[in-house]
This record gives C-alpha cells, structure tokens and sequence, in this order.
C-alpha cells in the first residue's frame, strides 16, 4: 500500500508551491518600524514543496478516509445522510463566498434576506416562534440554548440551580448545563427505554431550570410521555429543551413546539444535509418560543426600512457567542436543501428515514438482538447479546466490518443499552445497499461463533490496523518535530 | 427534488416486510396528540434549474464586486486554486470525526499536520484539533486560564480594549455565569498598544487577553504582558484575527503568551459572511490536560505502522460528560484541512512574502491616505490595518460607499473615543491601482462632489 510521509517531511529548500501576487507597491515603502525582536526570522519548520506535492499528498490521504461519497456510514445519531453537490455549488458563488461580514447592510441584502428565509422554514418545521442561526455547532446551540434559559430565570427572579437530564443523552448536554453553572440531575431510563413522568416528577421542584430531552431519543424511540413530562416541569416555572439533535425522524411528523418545547437546537449537518467535513464545522440553529426570543444572542437580522439590516440592540439577549453572525456557508447549504425538497420533500426525507431504519430493525432481527422491540424511528439499537460468550465484543464487530466497505455503527452509545450498536442509515440509502449491509452482517456474526479470533483481530483490508491507541494516550505526540523523523517502518 | 432512491416497488416490498401497507403506519405509535396533522407550510420544491436559478438570484443580491478596505477580523488573501480543489474533495467532505481510525487515516494525518501547523505559526509547544472560530477559541482560553487558576482563587480577567469587540463580547457571554469571575479592561495607550502602567488592579488575575496584531492593527509588544502576568502569576493569552500576520511576526508562544490562539480564515478560506472560520488553539504541554478540543495523536497500528487517532478524550464531554473541560465536540475540520493545504503551498517563503506584501501595502495606503487629508491615529507599528481619522471622514465614508467602494470600517460604535476614525486594511487583494481610487475618491468626495 503506497505510504505518505507527513507534509512536512517531504520537503525540499527552495521549493515553491505558489504563485504570489506581485508586490507592486514603490521600493522606498520600508517595513523599519517594527522592532526587530517583534519580527519573526523565518518559520523555518513549514514545507517547502511544489503543488504537484502537495495535490498528491492530500489526495492520497483523501483515499485512506471513509466517506459518505464512497462508503455506507450507519453512524447512528449522526444522520450521515447523501449532501447533495448542488448545495456545494451554492456555498460557492461569489455573491456568498466574497462578501465581508462586517460591510454595511445594503451591500449584503441577498445573505441577510436567506436567513431570514431560513429562519422562518426552521420555524415552521420546528414549531417555533424565532430562531438564530449563529451558533456553530449542535454543542453551541445547547450552551446558547441553556444560556437563554438562565437569562430568562435570572430575570425572573433567580437562575435557579438544577438541570434534569436523562441517563439517555449525550454527553453534550450534562457537559453544556454545567458550563452554563447548572447541576446536572439525571433522569433514569426506564426498562422499555423511555423517559416516564413517574421518574420525572418527584424530581421537579422550584428549583430547576429545565430538563433537557432528546426526541426521538437515542434509541431511536419517539418519547410518549414528552407532553405529560413538558407540562409537568412547565407547572413548577421550569423550561424544556429539546435536543434536536435527531430532528431527521421527524420532520413534517411531529414538532417539538407543539409538543411542549420552550427551546430546541437543529443540527443542520445532519437532518439539512451539510457535509460533516471529517467533524466540521457543523452549524446549530436555536429555535425558541416567544418567551425567549428577548435572550437570543447577538446579532439579530431585523426587517428595516427598505430591507434587512443586522442588530445587536437587543437588552435583555445573552450576547455575543462568535466573531460573526454564523456559519454562513452552512446556512446556504442549509437553505439550497430545504429549498430543493420543499414541505412535501422535507416530510417525505424523514419519512424514508423511519422507512429505512425500521427495515433494517426488521431484516436484522435474529441477527442482532434488538435492543427495544417496538417500532422505531430513525435509528436502531442493538446489544451485544446475539455474540455473547463467543469472546467477540461490539468493537469487534465493528472492526469487522470495516473489511467489507462498511463504515462501523456508533457503538457502546447510548450507555443505557449493553455493548451498544446505534444504526442509522438515513433515507437517501437504497434497499440494495441495506440488504448487502444485512448480508455483511450475518456472516460475520456467524464468525463470531465459528472463527471468533478472525473477528478479534480485524480489520484486514484497511489502510492500518488496529491502533495502539494505549500508546497514544500514555506518550502523547500531538505534532510533527524537525529530526525527529518517525515512519512506521523504522520506529 | 429530493435525493432518495426509493422506487415504487421498494415502498410496497420494504413495507410488506414490517407487515404494513402504508407509509403513515410507521409512525402510527406517536400519540395522535403528539403529530401534525398538515403538511408543512413550506413552498413546495424545486427541480434543479429552478433551484439554481433562485440561489444564484439570491446571491446577486449581495454586491460582492464591492472595492472593499475592510478587514477587522476577515481577510480576503490569495489563496492558490488547490485549496480548495483538494480541501472539497468529497473524501474529506463527506467523512465525519474520525472514531474508526482504520479508515480515517487521511483526515487524522491532516489534522495531526494542522496541529503541527497551528504550533508552528503560533510559536507554542502543542496546539489541538481546532476551535470554531477566533472569539470562541479566545473564549475557551480564559475559560481555561480561570480552571488553571481555581485553586488560587485567580478570578479577575483582564481584557485589552483593544481587542476586537466582538471577541471582548464572546469572552463575556462564556464568562458571565462563572461564579465571582470579574472581567476587567486594559487601556491603550497613544502608540495604540496596551497601557498597563494606568491600569488600575483588583482582584487576583488569573489572565491577561491582548491582541496580536490588535483590533487596530497595532503590533502589541507581547514581552511587556507577559512579564506583567508573570510577575502576577497570570496567564498570558494571545488573540491573533490575522493569520498571516503570523507569517511576519514573532510567534506569541515566542514572546511568552502561555495561550495563544487565532483565527485561520485568512489563511485559505473565503471571508463567506463570517464563517466557517477556524480556531487554532495551542499553549504548554505541562496545560495538555486542561485543554479543551480534540487532539489527534501519533501511535503504530498491531503492524508496526504510523498511524492516528484521536487521543485524551477522557477531557471530553462524551466520557467526562458535565466534568468535561468544554462542551465542544467537533472541530471546524474541514476549515483547518483548507488552512493547512494553503501554508503547505505558500511554505515558509512564501507566507513571509505574502506577509511583507500585505505590510507593505498598509504603508502605501497609509501614505496615499494621508495625502488626502487623513492621520494615523496611532504611533505603534502595525501589520495591514491602521486607524485613520480626518475631517468630515463619516460623511466622506458614506459618500465613497455610494460609489462601491467600503473605505475600512468606521470605529464609532465601539469606541466613542474613536467617533471620528475609521479602520483600513489593504492586503495583496488590492492592486496598489485599487488604493490610488481609494484615495482619489477620498479627495474628490472631500471636494464635496456626490
């Protein structure tokens, strides 16, 4: 298999790989007035290549990756669904690429009037009253989102002091309460793999601020109890987030603002199609009903005389929470999408979605072994029972089927379901390539039982194998060192 | 347009398969009450022409051929047609956080490089996966600093007003439900940089936050923070907006910041609005493990091969959950993948170069600028921008903006003090011709002509 040194170890002096603009101001302009212990003599450590080197080394690692544009990927929770180029094309054009974030609003109309846009279908799929688009990530949209929260008690009266979250979630949202100054009371899952009020109630007081929900939750089962729980934490003056961080199962179906939402954040990575780009960046809209939309941070895109403008007059919002106004390539990726399938497009995406995951549940079955038996939504769940006592674990399965051209599941998540397998293969797949995934499936299950240590010892027929990951937690390298000149063969 | 493939016969057969004979069956166990039961008030969609057409008009609403002087965060450069062309390429697009490392290998080794990069330029001794953008990794900089400094009690934040507003506001926002966390302000001085002699202290300072280059384009002296936080027992956090910057300067790490962190849009992505940005973060490695962010890692596979993976995940959110040091969970990869195919092109020369070019550039405008009646407002060096202020200059702005041209970014807003001057970048991006109508303009408007 071809190897591929590090960028910086292929580097030859004097090599150039660009071709600058020329430098066409008059030769008497000196740079003598900056101190020279300021000025930096070189930044030696940085290739020296030709674009030729550089084009080959990084398609060449571009083959050595997975993706949804060469692999299935069931990433559960993850919607790892087909992002259509034409979006590419759009994020592209320099009516969006070219225009500068802190120009004057008559220059940028056309960007100020697609959020507006944007904003209003989130809305309107959400079942909420306004939203921002601002923040990042699905993780800033929960710390926006519970930010508003406390803004909203502070003005209240007092923030309150505990979060409720179920044993369900993701690690985000305990990690997000608590950055915002909240204790984190965990809700249980029940037996069936629900949220019930019965474990909910006894722990609402005066004293929380709001329980954080994921629905669909992360077995891919569409909470039942979300209205009771909603209107239980409502009568104590708390507030309920959702985590919409699986909205692709529901779209056109059920929306978080008419089930008792105060405050959800969308993915837009997952359920709208922008590519995942090996872990970002992402873009994580807040959706919010009337009585928060005083908080959302700043700026805001207001409707002005003769057009849009953007606002950071907002007194009571939580503020600022980046440089600039969003992830903008994002939202225009976002927008072509939701623009390309329309209402009935939209709804029929997460109706293919269920479609496909409750096949796979049912063409798995006797396979696997499910994790919850009942109708699921977006995803589904296995355990690692139907390999027990083979000595194989889920990671294995995992590893195994890497060799077969299928990326692995998300695995040991949620942490409610033992030796988890979280499936979600989204609706742009196909039935042929579901049916070759349950083929794949079978046989190496029937390997565990049979050759347990094929398992054990796969993947094969990756780029590498199994990784001491030990190792790279224990003696940290975290970047290239000049001399130091480590490739695998020697070290 | 929609992008499923299912047929008519694979709805029938899939659904026989569960046993059901509709689509609405699936979703028949969401208690009635819990459903919408009409169809999404969206408009209906749009076949590929239509959509392109739409988007494309939507875009033409911007005027994107504007003669624009604005940085202040944003920078349009060069960037080599390689970037992008390989930073797109759907391998790396389409690919999520790398937990099979196996077949994950081109997006760790990238990243494993743009943390070499990252360390690199901003002279420190690691540097991790990426952040969102400059204001949130500034943000989980102090937050950091405030962990580091908890057992003594470090609480007060000192941040220069010379830093860029909205990195001031984001810092405020992550801060502002710490507990007894105090956020106070460093003045500037007539040279445009930090004036810690009038500073007035309280409190025990757990960080000083400083620009380099600042918000008004001065190159702070890095070495008088440092030895002031040092002296306290302090943090220094840099905050560079301006990649390239770093390309001419004398890394932060180099002249003591013990955080230093930037902004990378200038470096191979477009300005696009304001984001997808990327947040380089890098610091000690005796801080590895208060450092929010992923953190890619070198190791061997069973073979004995080189290989990566993501590595100290115990400080994330997904093992640590609410003891995680940040609620972060993705990096902006893609961006830092374009970040670091753009210095690989320009290499050590050429990013010097580009970096001259750029200075260089801010002094012809400067001069050009001062012959048609402005001053610079400061007297400490700068990189690309400069802070100008002349008669009638609002007016003189406005006028100049109906001819399509944005003559930098008035101050006023942000600074009271500055009411009258306004911020003016010039990089490679402007012919030394753009700066000769920039400047002619400025004239001609100041002849009173419309």
């Amino acid at each position: 298999m071809t190897d591929e040194r590090l960028i910086f170890e292929g580097s030859a002096p004097g090599r150039r790989g660009a071709s600058l603009p020329g430098d066409d101001v008059p030769p008497e302009i000196t740079l003598s007035d900056l101190e020279p212990e300021l000025c930096r003599p070189g930044t030696e450590m940085l290739p020296e290549l030709s674009e030729l080197d550089v084009v080959r080394h990084y398609t060449r690692l571009s083959q050595w990756n997975f993706s949804i544009a060469t692999n299935f990927y069931p990433l559960g929770s993850c919607t790892m669904k087909y992002n259509p180029i034409v979006n590419e094309w759009a994020a592209r054009l320099p009516g969006f690429a070219g225009i500068h974030p802190m120009w004057p609003a008559p220059l940028v109309q056309g960007a100020l009037a697609l959020c507006v846009e944007l904003e209003a279908m989130l809305a309107e799929v959400s079942g909420m009253d306004a939203v921002t688009l601002t923040p990042a990530a699905g993780a800033q949209g929960e710390f926006v989102g519970i930010k508003m929260i406390r803004a909203h008690h502070v003005r209240a009266g007092r923030a309150r002091r505990k979060v409720l979250i179920p044993a369900s979630a993701h690690g985000t949202n305990p990690a997000t309460s608590a950055l915002c100054g909240y204790d984190v009371v965990e809700i249980p899952v029940g037996s069936d793999g629900l949220v019930h009020l019965g474990d909910v109630a006894p722990q609402v007081d005066d004293d929380v601020a709001a329980i954080m929900i994921t629905n669909p939750n992360t077995l891919g089962l569409f909470e039942p109890e979300i209205g009771a729980i909603a209107k239980a934490v409502h009568e104590k003056g708390g507030l309920v987030y959702i985590d919409g961080a699986n909205m692709n199962a529901l779209c056109g179906i059920s929306r978080p603002g008419d089930i008792g939402a105060d405050v959800l954040h969308i993915n837009l990575h997952k359920t709208f199609s922008t590519p995942h780009g090996g872990g970002g960046p992402g873009a994580g809209p807040v959706c919010v009903k009337k009585i928060l939309e005083p908080y959302l941070p700043v700026p805001r895109v207001h409707r002005a005389e003769g057009g849009f403008e953007l606002s950071e007059d907002q007194p009571h919002s939580i503020g600022r929470v980046r440089t600039f106004q969003g992830n903008f390539g994002m939202l225009v990726r976002a927008f072509t999408y939701m623009s390309a399938l329309g209402g009935d497009g939209i709804t029929r995406m997460s109706e293919r979605a269920v479609l496909n995951a409750n096949y796979l549940r049912e063409r798995l079955r006797g396979t696997l072994a499910i994790a919850q038996d009942q109708p699921c939504l977006h995803e589904c769940v296995f355990t690692d029972q139907a390999f027990a006592g083979t000595g194989v674990k889920t990671l294995d399965i995992a590893k195994r089927l890497l060799d077969f051209g299928f990326h692995s599941p998300t695995i040991y998540f949620p942490l409610v379901v033992a030796g988890a397998l979280m499936i979600e293969p989204t609706e742009t797949e196909s039935r042929e390539t579901l049916d070759a995934f349950v083929a794949v499936m079978q046989t190496i299950v029937a390997e565990a039982a049979s050759d347990p240590e094929r398992l054990t010892g796969a993947p094969y027929r990756t780029r590498v194998r199994r990784l001491d990951e030990t190792r790279a937690a224990r003696k940290p390298v975290l970047r290239w060192r000049p001399g130091t000149g480590t490739d695998g063969e020697s070290d | 347009m929609d992008f499923t493939p299912h047929t008519e016969a694979d709805l029938a057969e899939m659904l026989a398969a569960m046993g059901l004979s509709r689509t609405a069956d699936l979703f028949e166990h969401i208690p009635a009450d819990l459903r919408l039961n009409r169809p999404l008030d969206i408009a209906p969609g749009l076949c590929e022409p239509d959509l392109r057409a739409r988007v494309a008009a939507i875009a033409s609403r911007n005027r994107a051929e504007t003669l624009s002087f604005v940085g202040a965060g944003a920078y349009q450069h060069f960037v080599p047609a390689a970037v992008d062309a390989l930073a797109s390429r759907s391998e790396f697009a389409t690919a999520y956080t790398p937990y099979q490392p196996e077949v994950s290998q081109g997006t760790l080794q990238a990243i494993f490089e743009f943390q070499t990069v990252s360390a690199i330029l901003l002279g420190t001794e690691i540097a991790n996966a990426s952040m969102y953008d400059g204001a949130s990794a500034a943000a989980e900089a102090v937050l950091m600093a405030l962990r580091l400094g908890a057992r003594e009690e470090r609480r007060t934040v000192y941040l220069a007003r010379s830093l860029h507003p909205a990195v001031r506001q984001t810092i405020a926002t992550y801060a502002s439900d710490l507990e007894g966390v105090v956020l106070r302000e460093i003045p500037f001085g007539a040279d445009g940089r930090l004036d810690l002699v009038s500073l007035q202290e309280e409190g025990i300072p757990a960080c000083i936050v400083a620009g380099h280059p600042n918000f008004f384009g001065v190159v702070e002296d890095l070495r008088v923070a440092s030895s002031w936080a040092r002296a306290r027992g302090a943090l220094l956090v840099s905050v560079t907006l301006e990649p390239l910057a770093l390309g001419w300067l004398t890394p932060p790490g180099a002249l003591g910041a013990d955080i230093a962190v930037a902004e990378g849009q200038g470096l191979g992505l477009p300005v696009a609005w304001g984001g997808p940005g990327v947040g380089l973060f890098g610091t000690r490695e005796k801080f590895l493990r208060a450092m929010p962010g992923r953190l890619v890692g070198e190791t061997v596979d069973m073979e004995g091969r080189r290989a990566f993976c993501l590595t100290l995940s115990t400080r994330e959110q997904h093992i640590r959950r609410e003891k995680a040091t940040s609620n972060i969970c993705t990096n902006h990869s893609l961006c830092a993948l374009a970040f670091t195919i753009c210095v690989s092109l320009l290499g050590p020369r050429g990013l010097q170069d580009l970096a001259r070019i750029n200075a260089r550039k801010l002094r012809y405008a400067v001069g050009k600028m001062r012959e048609s009646g402005l001053s610079e407002v400061f007297s400490g060096p700068t990189f690309n921008e400069s802070v100008l202020r002349g008669p009638g200059a609002a007016e003189r702005w406005e006028k100049l903006l109906r001819r399509g041209i944005v003559a930098g970014l008035p101050l006023g807003r942000w600074y009271p003090e500055l009411g009258d001057a306004i911020l003016l970048c010039a990089t490679d991006a402007h012919r030394r011709t753009d700066v000769d109508r920039l400047a002619s303009e400025w004239s001609a408007a100041n002849a009173g002509r419309a």
